[in-house]
């Protein structure tokens, strides 16, 4: 069953790229997501820009609205995605639990629904 | 069902499968006579029930059949304890929200309808109803397995204590006996009897049951002709399950024994202070104080520092009392907790400061506590002010 992690982090604390914490930060991630690619669970994954780059779209009335932004400005955001396939809850809850943004914000286990195509 | 929800892997599917067993049994056994094997028997047919529904529901909507365990059935008769703690320890998954697992708990565990449980809590049936449902659909969607992950069974018992606990206090800490409490606190003691058949070695799982066992003991004297709440000092301890405390004594030593005192021994042991005392007078503090220093040792709260003052108070006076507690009336946790502020009402009151007591009760009321509670408050200001 596949299960999609989205990775938290809180807003502003992304350290300067280049500076010791990043180094860090990016060698914790990497050593998350080469674990689950060894383990054999990895589908696929990825790191999201800023949501000071993001734009979210509604249409009402047939109108397209756009905000410059996240769909809504909460206190922690969605840095990445780590799609995994795995045999329950549990294992899932595992990965989860070992990847950095866990330890720095939270990150939200969400089975992905199987549609079979008839 | 503990089993057939193994070997299916769906609770609901099985809660279904096992009825429509049960109900082929009673017309077919009193005409054919009951098998050699009752509980196989049962496994075998509800089992094949919920693998034909299974199949239904993936033809319908196009989805993979979820892998159901082929398994000698027969051999299943010998798991059923484990399967029983396997069911305990799914309804209480970490994943599901507590109020839902207590629901789920009762229902699938403790076997009580739903309108049971409704009443129990005072709350109404639709509301459970919902919990149940969104319980299965989570567990049937996220996919929580029955069983445990390696090396999670130490936390999934203490996650089990809880949700007994909950069922015995109804969420939180009272400051005066409730008289309706009773029938609540039963399920919970035979909940926490369950999970010690179960596992007799644990040691929190005895301290757990010791500790229900202990306090329930006290109910026939925490109320009054009249249904109000009668402090414990001035309870009739006559009155006390003379055998609970004997039983709640013997369990708790043996797992002292064991020499892990955690958390809920430790509390049974507070608790067993009390109960054994032959009279308020009697009783204990100092000992009570040094169980709430290891207390706070290895589960420190708010709660437990309250507690502790109260004891410190019985030992060092009111004043010494009342140096901790009124630190503690800025706590987040514990502003809006009611015995935080009639434990220091009442060391105003034994310190001859009225004013200040009157105060505290005035907090206390404040947070709208139970109509039992009230009434003995608005009493004690009564008396004070007079």
């Amino acid at each position: 069953m596949r299960y999609l992690l989205l990775l938290h982090r809180t807003a502003d604390d992304l350290p300067a790229p280049g500076t010791p914490e990043a180094d860090r930060l990016l060698a914790e991630y990497g050593a998350s997501v080469a674990a689950m690619a060894e383990a054999g669970v990895l589908i696929d994954c990825a790191p999201l820009s800023a949501t000071s780059s993001a734009t979210t779209v509604r249409v009402r009335d047939g109108a397209a609205i756009l905000t410059d932004g996240p769909a809504a400005e909460l206190h922690e955001q969605v840095g990445g995605y780590a799609l995994i396939e795995c045999a329950n809850l549990d294992e899932a809850l595992g990965w989860a639990a070992r990847s950095p943004a866990a330890r720095d914000a939270s990150v939200e286990v969400r089975p992905v629904v199987e549609v079979r195509s008839r | 069902m503990a089993t057939v929800t193994r070997l299916v892997g769906d609770l609901d599917v099985a809660e279904e499968a096992v009825q429509e067993a049960c109900a082929v049994a009673l017309t077919r056994w009193p005409v054919d006579g009951p098998p050699a094997n009752p509980r196989a028997w049962l496994v075998a047919v509800a089992r094949r029930r919920a693998i034909d529904r299974l199949r239904r529901d993936a033809l319908r909507t196009g989805k993979e059949l979820a892998a159901v365990r082929a398994v000698d059935v027969e051999a299943t008769a010998v798991g059923s304890g484990d399967d029983q703690l396997g069911l305990l320890f799914l309804c209480c998954h970490p994943a599901l929200d507590p109020a839902v697992r207590v629901a789920l708990t009762l229902r699938a565990v403790a076997g009580l309808t739903t309108a049971r449980i409704a009443a129990l809590f005072l709350l109404p049936e639709a509301t459970v109803a919902k919990r149940l449902v969104r319980a299965k659909q989570k567990i049937r969607e996220a996919r929580i397995p029955f069983d445990l992950p390696a090396g999670a069974r130490a936390a999934r018992v203490g996650d089990v204590l809880r949700v007994i606990t909950l069922v015995f206090t109804d969420g939180h800490v009272a400051g005066l006996p409730s008289p309706d409490a009773s029938a609540r606190r039963e399920v919970a003691i035979g909940l926490a009897r369950a999970l010690h058949g179960l596992l007799p070695e644990d040691e929190e799982g005895a301290g757990l049951l010791a500790l229900l066992l202990l306090t329930d003991a006290r109910r026939p004297g925490a109320t009054g002709p009249g249904g109000e709440p009668v402090l414990l000092e001035d309870q009739d301890r006559a009155r006390w399950d003379r055998d609970r405390i004997v039983e709640g004594l013997v369990l708790l030593d043996g797992a002292l024994r064991r020499g892990r005192p955690g958390p809920y021994q430790l509390w049974a042991a507070i608790a067993a202070c009390h109960s054994s005392a032959p009279t308020a007078a009697a009783t204990d503090w100092r000992r009570i104080v040094g169980l709430y220093d290891a207390l706070g040792r290895v589960e420190p709260s708010p709660v437990v520092a309250a507690n502790r003052a109260v004891a410190v108070a019985m030992v060092d006076g009111p004043a010494a009392g009342l140096a901790l507690l009124d630190p503690l009336v800025e706590h987040p946790q514990l502003r809006s907790w009611p015995p935080l502020h009639l434990a220091r009402a009442d060391l105003y009151r034994r310190l001859g400061r009225s004013g200040e007591a009157i105060a505290a009760y005035r907090c206390a009321l404040a947070l709208q506590p139970s109509a039992p509670e009230q009434a003995f408050i608005t009493g004690r200001i009564r008396s004070l002010a007079g």
